[in-house]
């Protein structure tokens, strides 16, 4: 079955035109867009995540991260009744591989925990940029100004969870942009679409009808390191108190 | 991966403050620690001192300015930091830090310098010949006016701007420590004390620096060192030392008492990783040793001799102990992972764009803009030429 | 004017302070991006910089306007949930424009594992095989459908 474009255009018009605003990746073609009506986030049921890494694989397609480096990675924990604040964690390349299968189930528990940029609102790594090339949008995403960036890595040092580096060919700061360029055109991030189980959920706390608010009042969720207090918007449903 | 033990989150196997960022603190350390002792004989009117007064001001305006050399070489966009002065960010310490330099640099050093060296400027810039007249012309700045009063004003001026020297010096190196300090996600820096750890040791830093100076300079020029300037500087630095070793000893006994979520991570990594360039180079032999050889000076009538001696090494010792006090802030905080579950390693290279040579390079750099600016404007006070000036 | 005769060579100096402050504002005028501040201490621009990235994965609703055949096969089976391109990878080029590249049928022999190999570390409720004794080296869509992978929804062709 061929189809061409134009007819594909002809199959659901609406969403079509949409479309052709998405490939055209001109944010003036999706003018129904308003910064201020989102507050982005990101929803990890922790339950679900079968350490696949088909998210970390989305990633690294859709933004071209550098081998080595992450913007999403996935982490497995391992921990003992005897030692429970003390986990055994690995994530071999970020977890993009997969993991090496586990035989038999000895001693403790084992889960895997996806971690990326928290998109903080009161975020470390932007309050000491020196410039302004890193920031938090109207519509809560942390970005980075690739074209104004200094490099300093400043940001690098102050973010609690590692989620930042310093690209090694374009030599500024690069990190998770919640997939900005396509949460904007109404898709979901690249991760989520990845995502075979849906333990990532991009959320949008602003929309009244989106499932989160339903989720975040009947259930145990919480955030990474919250004595931090860096607002921290990528919740955690039944995180393990040994995650760090 | 190589250098990584147990678990570190995966973006951090890369460690991105290398030794430039060692040397950018150490530097304006020295040029903070240098101005201090050079406003005791202005403002405190420490007589001693006099002959390293011109000299240490000197050395902090060479220091001063090679300091924002490492950052630059180590900034991925070197052609973009002045975006920093175009739009600092009002939250960052590190954008604030642009303008105290630019502040420190022109309001302070080179505006006291001026002033003191103005009477010889003028002098200078009629007796010169050629190129060199033409440079103390433009130093000058057009004004040959040194008549009593002008320089009764200039001598006035002078020491306010000495007075606003001495906050401005603490303002410096208390923000290169705040960069650290106010980190909350790295609990190696995140402390209230890493400021004034910081000022006090750019204090011992920078008065070693002057004294080591002075010394060695004095005998290359064949001249015999003035021992009651030497005995009095050795007698601050002493001071100071304890101060600032007594507040390090401070900060790591609270580490180790409160022993919070960090502590088995960072005990584990002084133990082993910053064993070396902690335990033994920064607190016995940059520390410990220096201490006693001044302890020894400060109680025993010595010969001359062997305080000149014991000065020079306790210097020499306190210059190594203080650069590696920065080096184990600077990349100790970056050896382990945020995760507190493994650590990552830091291995030098030779001649990246951040590497040995490069350092090394910039460490020398200050010395040689020294050697211009003693040739420009000769600090000295026991020369026939200088000595009318002198006394002023 | 005596006074100020003593004191002048002081404002000279300031002159030049004043002189490299006025420079340097101008400078800034010229400097600081147009769009700078617009919505914070940033420039503006750079939010529609990153929103005009190109995008790889074109979204399982681009697919199903085209692929209903296959929607209708899975909507009803274990893996309704389960994105295309999940397993089919990136495909927006091939939704741009279906002539100008045909995506290439995964293997189920390394697809399939990826999830559902066994592995203590993996949720007890999650479907999980020891491929080996599972299937005996058998491709897996000998007996499941991929896109409707129980066995009693016809799997085997």
């Amino acid at each position: 079955m061929k189809i061409t474009r134009r007819q594909m255009l002809i199959l659901l018009p609406a969403a079509a035109v949409a479309w052709e605003h998405v490939l055209a990746g001109t944010p003036e073609s999706s003018p129904n867009y308003k910064l201020s009506d989102h507050w982005w986030s990101m929803l990890i049921d922790v339950p679900k995540c079968i350490g696949c890494g088909n998210c970390v694989r989305a990633c690294q397609a859709e933004n071209d991260v550098p081998d080595g480096y992450f913007r999403t990675w996935v982490e497995r924990y391992h921990v003992s009744d005897e030692n429970m604040t003390n986990p055994v964690v690995i994530s071999p390349n970020g977890g993009k591989d997969g993991f090496p299968p586990v035989a038999k189930e000895d001693e403790g528990k084992y889960f895997f925990v996806p971690k990326l940029c928290n998109h903080c609102a009161d975020s470390p790594c932007t309050q000491v940029c020196p410039v302004g090339a890193t920031f938090v949008t109207p519509d809560g995403v942390v970005l980075v100004d690739p074209k104004y960036c200094l490099g300093c890595a400043y940001c690098v040092q102050a973010c609690p969870y590692g989620c930042r580096y310093i690209h090694p060919q374009k030599e500024v700061a690069d990190k998770c942009t919640l997939c900005y360029h396509r949460i904007t055109k109404g898709l979901t991030t690249a991760c989520c679409e990845a995502c075979p189980t849906g333990a990532r959920q991009l959320v949008d706390l602003k929309n009244p009808n989106d499932p989160i608010h339903e989720f975040l009042r009947t259930h145990a969720v919480q955030v990474l390191k919250p004595q931090m207090a860096t607002g921290a918007k990528v919740f955690y449903n039944e995180l393990d108190g040994s995650v760090r | 991966m190589s250098g990584v033990e147990g678990y570190i989150y995966p973006n951090e196997v890369t460690l991105y403050w290398s030794v430039l960022i060692v040397l950018y603190p150490y530097i304006t350390g020295l040029v903070a620690g240098a101005f201090i002792l050079a406003s005791l004989e202005r403002v405190f009117n420490v007589s001693a001192v006099k002959p390293t007064y011109r000299l240490a001001l000197l050395t902090a305006l060479s220091f001063l300015i090679v300091a924002p050399l490492p950052l630059q070489f180590h900034l991925g966009h070197p052609e973009r930091s002045p975006e920093m002065y175009f739009t600092p960010h009002s939250t960052s310490a590190m954008a604030m830090f642009g303008y105290v330099y630019l502040w420190y640099l022109m309001a302070v050093l080179t505006f006291e310098i001026w002033l003191d060296y103005r009477h010889d400027i003028v002098k200078m810039a009629q007796s010169s010949k050629g190129l060199l007249r033409l440079v103390y012309k433009v130093m000058t700045l057009g004004s040959s006016n040194i008549s009593p009063r002008a320089l009764h004003v200039d001598e006035r001026v002078s020491w306010v701007v000495t007075l606003v020297g001495i906050p401005s010096a603490f303002l410096l190196h208390g923000y290169v420590g705040f960069i650290f300090g106010s980190i909350k996600a790295n609990p190696w820096w995140s402390s209230p004390l890493m400021p004034v750890v910081f000022i006090f040791s750019a204090m011992v830093s920078g008065i070693a620096c002057v004294m080591v100076l002075y010394m060695a300079v004095t005998r290359l020029r064949g001249k015999t060192i003035d021992m009651r300037c030497v005995d009095t500087i050795a007698m601050y630095l002493f001071y100071t030392f304890i101060i600032d070793f007594s507040l390090e000893m401070l900060d790591l006994i609270h580490r180790i008492y409160e022993a919070d979520e960090s502590f088995r991570t960072l005990d584990f990594m002084v133990h082993t990783k910053l064993f070396f360039s902690q335990i033994v180079v920064q607190i016995i032999f940059g520390t410990i040793v220096p201490l006693i050889l001044l302890a020894i000076t400060q109680v025993i009538k010595l010969p001359e001799l062997a305080r000149k001696r014991m000065y020079a090494v306790a210097g020499a010792l306190t210059l190594v102990g203080i650069f590696a006090m920065r080096w184990n802030v600077v990349i100790g905080g970056q050896l382990f992972s945020k995760s507190f579950l493994g650590y990552t390693s830091y291995k030098i290279a030779l001649v990246t764009k951040e590497g040995l040579l490069v350092s090394i390079g910039l460490t020398l750099l200050p010395l040689v803009i020294l050697w211009v600016l003693v040739k420009l404007l000769p600090p000295w006070t026991d020369d026939k030429a200088a000595a009318g000036v002198a006394a002023d | 004017m005596s006074a100020f005769k003593d004191v002048g060579h002081l404002f000279r100096f300031a002159g030049i302070f004043v002189a490299l402050f006025v420079i340097f504002l101008i400078v800034r005028v010229y400097v600081v991006p147009k769009s700078f501040g617009e919505y914070g201490h940033y420039r503006g621009n750079a939010i529609t910089d990153i929103a005009a990235n190109p995008i790889k994965y074109a979204g399982h609703e681009a697919c199903e306007t085209c692929h209903v055949d296959v929607q209708d096969v899975k909507k009803n089976g274990k893996h309704a949930h389960v994105n295309c391109e999940a397993c089919h990878g990136p495909l927006a080029r091939h939704a741009d424009d279906p002539s100008s590249m045909t995506p290439v049928k995964p293997d189920t022999a390394t697809l399939c594992v990826r999830c559902h190999a066994a592995s203590a570390a993996r949720p007890k409720t999650f479907p999980q095989v020891n491929a080996e004794e599972h299937s005996t080296g058998l491709p897996c869509q000998t007996c499941h459908q991929p896109h409707n992978p129980a066995i009693a929804a016809g799997g085997t062709k």
